[in-house]
């Protein structure tokens, strides 16, 4: 073993230390009283710093050295958690080019979205619980990445969940925001059934959860085999398995048709959709398919792979549609995501695992970029959430808006913004692959330079258009104490909540170039996948997406740009055109409508029908036979007092009689039923006795 | 000689319902002590008992004494893997149910009697290894339940008491009189005796000769099978009743909403183990053919459990008749791991170790529900007390007032969900684990219920904490020093299990594979294949 194996082997059995220091901040701050605000976010913020010195050390590690560099570096580190039967269900870390790439940008970016939450939620009364459950998040995050078993994958997956839970319901209080938490962990965990099923049949099959074990029997090890044997629905066992896991990623990366629960989740505070809504968690579907990647790829002749393409096709255009009808500025960049994480899952359909990868790292950037200054716009103008009574903030907020613009055209990718790499990265992998899904992801992409022109047009162009309706103002705020500030001019945000924004805006403006071919051949390639061949590049992809870009955005500066809303009651220009079309979008295509009419009902009606069950039928029955019996005992009373026993039995018979009644009318409990039960189980067993 | 250690676990209890007894009835501060010492005393011994507890051991401490010669009954004690788990939840959850109760004001010295009452019952139906004086036990277990629920009741305490009476014991006659029977065709009652007859046959046998003693008396024609069949299925409902199985369990939602506190949580957390217990113990045991014939209809009754109890769960505005049917539902998954390991195939690679999984995931379920729905039970308690109202509709909001109380309960409610980290994931993922791949398709319909336990908790949550606050409740006082006590003792163990099972699987895998063992060594399993 090499000295840089044996280096990778020290640092592999040292993950856990990443999410171990989080962990701690969130125990310690469970405990600590509402007033100890400043040491619950100086907690929080050390401890991801830690993390994130951590995963640079084990970044810096996994890098490629020398000439040589043909083979992934990857390090593992199990042990075992219980012991069941014969056998023992095994635990492990994991350290190679995905987990080190993924969790130093989940350290990096959640330590920025940390500070800017400082300032975001300043004013909260449960500002020390927030840091907690952020801490707690930032702990299973990392513990998701870092894991080499996909339970304990599955079990920081739930966590994370979890804590999406509690962070999109942080001001309980709203009726929207309860019940979008209810909705996000009840549609995620029907995606999860399906991720449960796959992790039981690999487990069944594999005989371990382990990923990869020295010993070459891990279950992603076994993949090749798995890909030999027959599944389900024409699928190998290892298509099958892939499939399951899928949907799991599906609720999770809010993929069509489970992607309703993600909008909804911008009821939570803004660093928790910065975070846990466009950064971190909910790429961890993205995450989990790359990771899980031998199984997808092991039988060529599956068609699952087609299937992950597909369905990210569809929320990446599906997703983008809806986002140009939205006014509620995070909404936009919530249906924004949606359709991003469609691009990945495209991305990684068609095959295209490293860009997939790269674009999610990208993102990752770019679009808690653009959450933390939607973030700042929100404070900047008092807790306004609607674009139409925004505008002109480029005056007032100017730090925010050169930051937010540098996102936007990151995300509306062009060159030679981030976004721009990464995308065509994409569309190069999936132009390869199927050239109709190419074409609807370039018209995704155009919408995408769309709706930011339209976004950054109504926010930050034309006239400030705020304080005009102050009166059904401010519905969407959690924060009662500020309605008094609402006729106040917009302003720019403190620097705890800016300096995130300028750092981030530094990524999303250079780190693209990580993953271009003009550069060293696509670094990130030879990093993550080196034993992957780099897709051939094809330059009408490359030129088309540039032009749809600049086409959108032409058409964005045509309809929002050239003439800016003047007023908060004027209709979206777009309406005019596009008539009920627009209706329909801004509703989300019904598809909430849709669910609430027939899963909803039929759940709920299917739970009055088996209470019905037990009331009616269960106890109907249970009553008949209480009346049949107080009838036979009244039958038995009559024969047995009135025809054969004589008087002297009766004084004991009184009880029986009594008990007979109490049967039926089920209200009167004595204990002489029992008795008189025992006793005839007394005379039978006697019987039986004699008679034999 | 060693001392009778399980005796005294099992008669402390009795000792201290005696000392209240005899004290006047104004001495509530005594009756307390007293009773909860003396509950205490059974606890620590019952660690001490842990603490010497060799899992590989087999059947442990016993105690055998010659009790009614002319019988042939002993008092015969002993505990192993598949009770020693249940003996430290009845430990655990008893003193914990009194201290529920502390400030109990009207009844005092019958209550704190007929809890210790019930818990020598509950200690001797898990230590018990003959069928006599363990179904004395058994029976004890119901008579203070029925007078705790009808003196300290809700509003419908003649009704529910009265169901949860006449059905349990309706349930056990039919038990009564199988092991009647069996006693005439064995002249035994002992537990550990009637598992090697019913191993080797000899059971059947005897049997045999009984019905043809029968058919000799009675010129009618009888048969060894059909007997034995009917024998199981009267000893199966006894026991279905008690875990509940669906459709036996509409006794439970009114004797749980019905029931004080500490009832309801004794009742949830130890009284339907007695059940699931009883299959380990008896049914499994004593009736293996006749599980392996019928083991569709039973996997079919388990998921009816999980699946039905979930939705029924889902319609109710009860918050006490939410948490009750959460209890079917629970029930269900450890049924289904129980019947999972006894499932013939053959063809499932490494099967005895699914089988493992699924039964020590089913025992681990077992001690997991015991904490969760105590914990749940208590809760509704705690905020029954302040408002008076179980309905759901008129809560709302409380986390503003009660943030602690809502994170005791978000606790209580994620450890009911099985979410990871907390205890219940690891004995659901047991189950499923095993039950997956030795009975595919009842594991994936009870899969329907892991998303409805899901909807109806969060549901409950929502509607108990979340929300505007309901301004009733403006004034309510968080949970006191003493009520925080008793949660944060019952979340210890959430956290403790959920992070670090292998204590509690360590007590329980030798037991379980020795039963599992049993099944795979059956030469006519091959006859009575399972789908």
């Amino acid at each position: 073993m090499s000295d840089h194996a044996q280096h990778l082997q020290q640092l592999a059995a040292q993950q856990w230390l990443i999410p171990f220091f989080p962990l701690v901040a969130a125990a310690i701050q469970s405990l600590l009283p509402r007033s100890a605000r400043r040491l619950s976010a100086t907690l929080t913020i050390l401890a991801m710093g830690m993390s994130c010195l951590l995963a640079a050390r084990a970044f810096w590690a996994t890098l490629p050295v020398g000439e040589q560099h043909d083979e992934v570096a990857r390090a593992f580190f199990n042990f075992t958690w219980f012991r069941f039967g014969t056998t023992a269900l095994e635990f492990g870390f994991i350290l190679d080019p995905l987990t080190a790439g993924m969790a130093l940008m989940v350290a990096f970016v959640g330590f920025w979205i940390f500070v800017n939450a400082t300032g975001y939620m300043a004013e909260d009364e449960n500002f020390t619980r927030f840091f907690c459950f952020l801490s707690l998040f930032a702990a299973s995050m990392l513990g998701l990445v870092v894991a080499n078993n996909l339970l304990l994958l599955f079990m920081c997956w739930e966590l994370v969940g979890l804590c999406s839970y509690l962070l999109i319901g942080f001001w309980y209080f709203k009726p929207s925001a309860a019940a979008a938490m209810k909705k996000a962990f009840i549609t995620t965990r029907v995606g999860d059934i399906g991720f449960f099923i796959g992790i039981l049949m690999l487990y069944q099959h594999t005989g371990t959860l382990t990923l990869y074990n020295a010993e070459g029997t891990g279950a992603l090890q076994q993949a090749g085999s798995l890909g030999q044997l027959a599944g389900w629905w024409g699928l190998s066992l290892a298509g099958t398995i892939a499939l399951m896991l899928f949907i799991g990623a599906m609720g999770k990366s809010a993929q069509f048709p489970l992607h309703v629960w993600l909008p909804d989740a911008m009821e939570g505070p803004t660093p928790v959709s910065a975070l846990i809504h466009a950064a971190t968690m909910v790429a961890a579907g993205v995450f989990m398919v790359g990771r899980m990647f031998a199984l997808f790829t092991a039988n060529a002749g599956d068609w699952v792979m087609d299937f992950v393409m597909w369905i990210g096709c569809i929320t990446a255009l599906f997703s983008a549609t809806i986002a140009v009808a939205q006014f509620d500025i995070k909404r936009v960049l919530a249906y924004s995501t949606c359709s991003q994480l469609g691009f990945m899952m495209m991305a990684l359909g068609a095959g295209g695992l490293v860009a997939g990868q790269f674009h999610l790292l990208t993102h990752a950037f770019f679009k808690a970029l653009l959450f933390l200054g939607s973030g700042c716009v929100i404070i900047g103008t008092h807790h306004e959430q609607d674009m139409r009574r925004m505008g002109g903030l480029r005056k007032y907020m100017p730090i925010t808006f050169w930051c937010y613009l540098v996102g936007m055209l990151a995300l509306a990718g062009v060159p030679p913004f981030a976004g721009f790499f990464s995308k065509d990265e994409i569309l190069v992998a999936t132009y390869h692959h199927n050239k109709l899904a190419w074409v609807l992801a370039t018209a995704a992409a155009f919408l995408t330079a769309f709706y930011m022109t339209r976004q950054m047009f109504m926010v930050f162009g034309g006239t400030w258009r705020g304080g005009q309706h102050d009166a059904h103002g401010n519905e969407t705020t959690g924060h009662d104490e500020h309605h008094g500030h609402a006729h106040h001019e917009p302003h720019e945000v403190s620097w705890n909540m800016w300096l995130p924004l300028v750092v981030l805006s530094v990524f999303a403006v250079f780190m693209g170039w990580l993953g271009t071919p003009w550069l060293a051949g696509n670094l990130f390639h030879h990093y993550l996948a080196p034993e992957m061949p780099a897709p051939e590049h094809a330059n009408i992809v490359v030129v088309l997406s540039v032009v749809v870009g600049a086409a959108g955005i032409l058409l964005g500066w045509l309809i929002y740009g050239r003439r800016p809303m003047q007023h908060a009651a004027e209709p979206d220009p777009l309406a005019g055109t596009l008539g009920g079309l627009f209706t329909v979008l801004n509703r989300k295509w019904y598809v909430d409508e849709l669910y609430e009419a027939t899963i909803v009902r039929a759940t709920q009606a299917l739970g009055t029908l088996f209470r019905a069950v037990d009331k009616l039928v269960v106890d109907g029955i249970l009553h008949a036979i209480a009346w049949i019996w107080w009838g036979v005992s009244q039958l038995f009373r009559w024969i047995g007092d009135e025809l054969i026993i004589n008087g002297g039995f009766d004084a004991g018979c009184e009880s029986v009689r009594g008990g007979g009644r109490l049967l039926a009318r089920l209200q009167n409990g004595r204990v002489q039923t029992y008795l008189r039960v025992m006793a005839l189980g007394a005379v039978v067993l006697v019987a039986i006795y004699f008679f034999r | 000689m060693n001392a009778p250690i399980l005796s005294l676990i099992t008669f402390a209890p009795f000792v201290g319902a005696l000392v209240v007894l005899a004290l006047p009835k104004e001495a509530d501060r005594a009756i307390k002590w007293v009773a909860l010492v003396s509950s205490l005393i059974s606890s620590v011994l019952a660690v001490i008992a842990l603490a010497q507890f060799d899992p590989a051991g087999g059947l442990q401490f016993v105690e055998r004494v010659r009790w009614i010669p002319a019988l042939n009954v002993d008092y015969h004690l002993g505990v192993d893997g598949l009770s020693m788990g249940m003996v430290l939840l009845t430990a655990l959850i008893t003193p914990l149910a009194l201290l529920a109760h502390w400030k109990l004001i009207e009844g005092v010295k019958l209550f704190f009697v007929l809890f210790l009452f019930l818990q020598v019952g509950m200690f001797g139906v898990f230590t018990a290894l003959n069928f006599f004086h363990w179904f004395i036990f058994w029976e004890i277990g119901l008579i203070p339940m029925f007078f705790l629920i009808r003196i300290w009741g809700a509003e419908e305490r003649h009704y529910a008491s009265l169901k949860f009476f006449l059905y349990t014991l309706a349930g056990s006659l039919g038990m009564l009189l199988a092991f009647a029977f069996i006693y005439l065709a064995t002249e035994n009652f002992d537990f550990v005796a009637l598992q090697q007859q019913a191993a080797s046959g000899e059971l059947r046998r005897a049997l045999g000769v009984l019905v043809t003693d029968i058919e000799r008396v009675t010129g009618s024609e009888w048969d060894v099978g059909t007997l034995l069949n009917v024998m199981f299925w009267a000893t199966f409902l006894g026991f279905a009743i008690k875990v509940p199985i669906w459709p036996f369990h509409t006794w439970l939602p009114d004797a749980h909403t019905q029931a004080p506190t500490g009832g309801s949580m004794v009742l949830a957390a130890i009284l339907l183990k007695m059940g699931v217990y009883g299959f380990l113990r008896i049914v499994l045991p004593i009736f293996p053919d006749q599980v392996v014939a019928n083991l569709t209809p039973l996997l079919l009754l388990a998921v009816a459990s999980v699946v039905l109890g979930a939705f029924a769960a889902l319609a109710q505005n009860d918050f006490k008749r939410l948490v009750a049917y959460s209890s079917v539902n629970h029930m269900g998954y450890a049924m289904l791991g129980i019947f999972a390991a006894v499932a013939f195939a053959p063809d499932v690679k490494d099967v005895v170790n699914e089988k493992a999984a699924a039964l020590n995931g089913a025992i681990l379920q077992m001690f997991n529900h015991g904490i969760s729905s105590a914990a749940l039970f208590f809760l509704v308690g705690v905020v029954y007390e302040r408002t008076h109202t179980r309905q759901l509709d008129e809560y709302g909001g409380l986390r503003k007032v009660l943030p602690i109380y809502a994170g005791v309960l978000g606790i209580s409610m994620f450890s009911s969900l099985g979410l990871p980290g907390l205890n219940g994931f690891v004995g659901e993922f047991l189950v499923f684990k095993g039950a997956f791949p030795v009975v595919p398709w009842a594991a994936m319909l009870s899969l329907i219920g892991l998303v409805v336990t899901a909807v109806f908790l969060l549901q409950m949550m929502q509607k108990v904490c979340f929300g505007p606050l309901n301004p009733r409740w403006a004034e309510l006082p968080d949970m006191t020093g003493r009520e925080l006590f008793i949660g944060a003792v019952l979340m210890l163990f959430m956290f403790g299990i959920g992070i670090y099972p292998q204590p509690m699987l360590a007590l329980s895998n030798d037991a379980a594979l020795w039963l599992i063992g049993m099944f795979e060594q059956r030469p006519d399993a091959v006859l009575t294949m399972v789908p």
